[in-house]
């Protein structure tokens, strides 16, 4: 390890109600793999954005190469540097390898495309990076793990001394994973600065040298890789003790049947052999970091997503999901993560996105009974507290924990008796948040049975009777909610399996 | 928070839009003396029911986010259809009428199987039922020109279903109480029914709609059949209009019911829209059509006029967009 290339100090961040970052400094030295890590949320990817001019800082200090900098775009970033290689890949799949790797800036001939400069250059890239890549091929051809190095190849392209990694083998194989090791280890002998969030302990303690963890927008710790164990990083990271009135005991009675049963349940590499029992009135946790596969799980289930095999029971009954069609007859309801996108109907009214599931019932011969949907909707409205002028209401005006209010209507409307909440809370404040979990404690009382998907622990130690762990597309643990405590639950996330 | 229903919204459109036409009809008035005349709005009428009939129609695919462009051609081969079986087979003219409308109807289920089922962009869907249609009319016609039965002649009935002659020699046309009439219970269907709803549903959040349990492959395919029937209907509306319907046309007029249906709200985007408004709006197509020759601009300047017409109006409906993104 050289001497330090970047140091951030006393970085302050917010945004509206959130205080994204507190005072955190983070270094990076010459020739070193650090480790970013952190619960979701923690903090990690607005840091980075800060970094790379994507986000403004409200205080701290940035020094490069020894001089304080500010950066006002990625683009300013890249050229003095400093580059992310992101998640997820940023290519044109039309395009070949090199056009992809100097979109943006291609050599010219005169007003020609100089395609065979662009190919040289994009095979000294790969050279240097020990990868045996063809610059002519077409990008989507490539396998996803080529495709990243390609990115990395464009990162380097750069002139880049700093390289962000941002969660790089979530969607690799064991093998593409052991070739991207491999460049990131050349990389480090060129002396490059590396920075390398993931939440793979195992990947950690091979890779890195050095790890930081941040915990709710703070800085907690630096640890050197090799001196620390396993636990004394989960630790770092789940160290927070507040959390507000967390379950202590199930709720759910010991004889409650049990109304949903999964088996087996398999539907791509994020599903693999799910199965779980769900008990009328009770709220089932289910617990992982991002990328867990436990949506893609609900997804399956609800039928939104195809499945491979598995057997799911409704009260009993073997049912055959196909289409969320299907499952919402069986009396699935699904509160999707992502409501703008698939939960609510945003151009129509309140009245108009309650009846959305159910519209049969609510119809004269061949006509909408608008007078009926109305009191339906305005019924709900009342009962859930949802905060509109009246229910002729665009949803679009409404506030994220008032709009999934009408989501949640929908459903009971529809009167689904299992609903799955996916990350309910999210984008929700803190006010609407209670709400929210009183709403969803209420309906567990009055013997609907939930199923909450979240990345966050203190919902879940809050909310659950019981958690099911999920990690990369499997089932881990299953923990009543008595003896559940962070650590198991994080151990249980990141649990290596191999 | 805006407190401003969307309902209120379209029915302001409307209005502006009607407002337009009354405003052209002013000007066309007083520009031209010619203009002035009971036989300038026969010929209005004539030239507006089989567009004002495939713009009903098209306004459904449109708010679920696609087009039809097959509407066009398909009138002409269900005209052609129908006119062969009446003209070299002595079908009745009701029967022939009857073939007609299954015809659309068949060819605008086909377009929402393309599209709703097997996932065809709705511009390649219909551009590719265009052309079959096209083929279609002319072996369905066998290559020549068709008359449907012309006043006068037996079966010629239905003409007056459009233009009525009273004793006196007086021509009514009675054609725009029909599709007033149709053009209401269309309205009545997107905004009271399930398939309006579904429709709207379809177009301004899929995703959404597939996961409330809805139908959606069916609710699509219904979009597209119901175009396919008022292509049928226009078709009927054309023959009874026009003396003979040649093979090999038709391209062309789906452009004025789809830029109609725009100028009367229909949304370029999918997700809302208006069929009163659409109603309207094609009137600001064929008032212009109509009325610009009588100040001395012909054919090419109707095309320029209204292709600035359409723009401005889906400007509007992007200008609303935005606002709307913005708060």
């Amino acid at each position: 390890m050289g001497e330090v290339i970047l140091e951030m100090k006393k970085i302050d961040k917010s945004f509206p109600g959130v205080h994204a970052l507190n005072n955190v400094d983070f270094e990076v030295k010459r020739g070193e793999v650090h480790a970013l890590m952190g619960e979701n949320g923690a903090g990690k990817s607005t840091l980075m954005k800060v970094l790379t001019g994507i986000y403004t800082k409200d205080s701290g200090t940035i020094i490069y190469e020894g001089k304080e900098v500010e950066f006002h775009s990625t683009r300013e970033a890249q050229d003095a540097g400093i580059v992310i290689v992101h998640q997820e890949l940023n290519m044109v799949g039309h395009l070949t390898v090199a056009q992809n790797i100097f979109i943006g800036r291609e050599f010219k001939k005169g007003i020609r495309i100089d395609d065979k400069k662009m190919n040289e250059e994009a095979k000294k890239l790969f050279d240097r990076l020990n990868i045996d890549i063809d610059p002519t091929m077409t990008m989507s051809d490539l396998t996803v793990g080529k495709q990243q190095m390609c990115e990395i190849a464009k990162a380097i392209s750069h002139d880049a001394k700093v390289i962000v990694f941002d969660e790089p083998s979530a969607a690799l194989t064991e093998a593409e994973i052991e070739d991207l090791f491999k460049i990131i280890r050349d990389l480090r002998e060129q002396q490059m600065g590396i920075v390398y969030i993931s939440h793979r302990m195992d990947e950690i303690k091979v890779i890195t040298d050095r790890v930081t963890v941040m915990r709710d927008g703070c800085y907690v710790g630096t640890l050197i890789t090799e001196e620390s164990t396993k636990d004394d990083i989960v630790n770092m990271m789940v160290g927070r003790v507040i959390y507000e009135e967390p379950k202590t005991q199930s709720q759910v009675a010991k004889d409650a049947p049990v109304v949903l049963k999964v088996e087996h349940l398999n539907a791509g590499r994020m599903v693999q052999d799910i199965s779980f029992e769900l008990h009328k009135g009770e709220i089932l946790g289910f617990s992982g970091l991002m990328g867990a596969g436990r949506t893609e799980t609900a997804r399956a289930i609800f039928g939104a997503d195809p499945k491979e095999s598995g057997e799911i029971y409704v009260n009993g009954q073997p049912v055959t999901i196909n289409s969320p069609e299907d499952a919402v007859r069986a009396g699935i309801g699904y509160l999707s993560e992502d409501r703008k996108r698939f939960g609510i109907v945003v151009q129509k009214t309140v009245a108009e996105n309650t009846t959305m599931a159910d519209l049969p019932n609510y119809m004269k011969g061949l006509f909408i009974d608008k007078k009926k949907e109305r009191e339906v909707a305005k019924k709900f409205v009342d009962s859930l507290a949802t905060k509109t002028p009246s229910v002729d209401q665009m949803v679009i005006n409404l506030s994220g924990g008032n709009q999934q209010k009408v989501v949640i209507a929908k459903w009971l409307c529809k009167n689904c008796d299992i609903l799955i909440f996916d990350e309910p809370t999210r984008g929700i404040d803190v006010g609407a948040k209670n709400e929210i979990y009183k709403l969803m404690n209420k309906l567990a009382s009055e013997g609907k049975s939930i199923i909450m998907i979240s990345s966050e622990m203190t919902e879940i130690l809050r909310m659950s009777d019981r958690v099911v762990v999920m990690c990369e597309g499997r089932k881990t643990g299953e923990l009543m909610i008595e003896d559940t405590t962070q650590e198991k639950i994080m151990n249980l996330a990141t649990r290596d399996i191999n | 928070m805006e407190k401003k229903k969307v309902p209120a919204k379209i029915f302001k459109q409307e209005v502006i839009v009607f407002l337009v036409v009354i405003a052209l009809l002013i000007f066309f008035c007083v520009a031209s003396p010619d203009f002035r005349k009971y036989t300038t709005i026969l010929t209005i009428m004539d030239y507006s029911y089989y567009i004002v009939l495939m713009a009903i129609g098209v306004a459904f695919p449109l708010i679920t986010g696609g087009v039809d462009l097959s509407i066009g051609t398909g009138l002409v081969c269900y005209s052609l259809a129908g006119g062969y079986l009446i003209m070299f087979k002595g079908w009745p003219t009701g029967l022939a009428m009857i073939v007609s409308i299954l015809f659309g109807l068949a060819i605008g289920t086909l377009n929402g199987i393309l599209i709703g089922v097997m996932d065809l962009p709705p511009f390649l869907g219909t551009l590719c039922t265009c052309m079959i249609t096209r083929g279609l009319g002319s072996i369905c016609s066998k290559n020549t020109g068709i008359s449907w039965p012309t006043t006068g002649q037996p079966g010629s009935w239905f003409r007056s279903i459009f233009k009525y002659e009273t004793a006196g020699g007086t021509k009514i046309p009675l054609g725009f109480l029909w599709v007033l009439l149709l053009a209401i219970i269309m309205h009545f269907v997107l905004n009271h029914t399930k398939i309006g709803r579904y429709t709207i549903a379809i177009g301004s959040n899929k995703e959404a709609a597939i996961l409330s349990g809805i139908n959606v492959k069916f609710y699509h395919i219904m979009a597209y059949t119901i175009s396919g029937l008022f292509a049928a209907l226009a078709s009927i509306a054309y023959s009874a209009v026009f003396k003979t319907v040649l093979p090999g046309t038709g391209a062309g007029f789906e452009l004025e019911a789809i830029g109609g249906a725009i100028i009367g709200g229909v949304s370029a985007t999918g997700g809302a829209g208006s069929i009163i408004g659409t109603f309207i709006g094609v009137f600001v197509i064929c008032l212009l059509k109509t009325g610009l020759p009588f100040i001395g601009l012909q054919a090419n300047w109707q095309q320029i006029v209204t292709g600035l017409v359409l723009i401005g109006s889906v400007m509007v409906d992007i200008i609303k967009k935005k606002r709307e993104a913005k708060k």
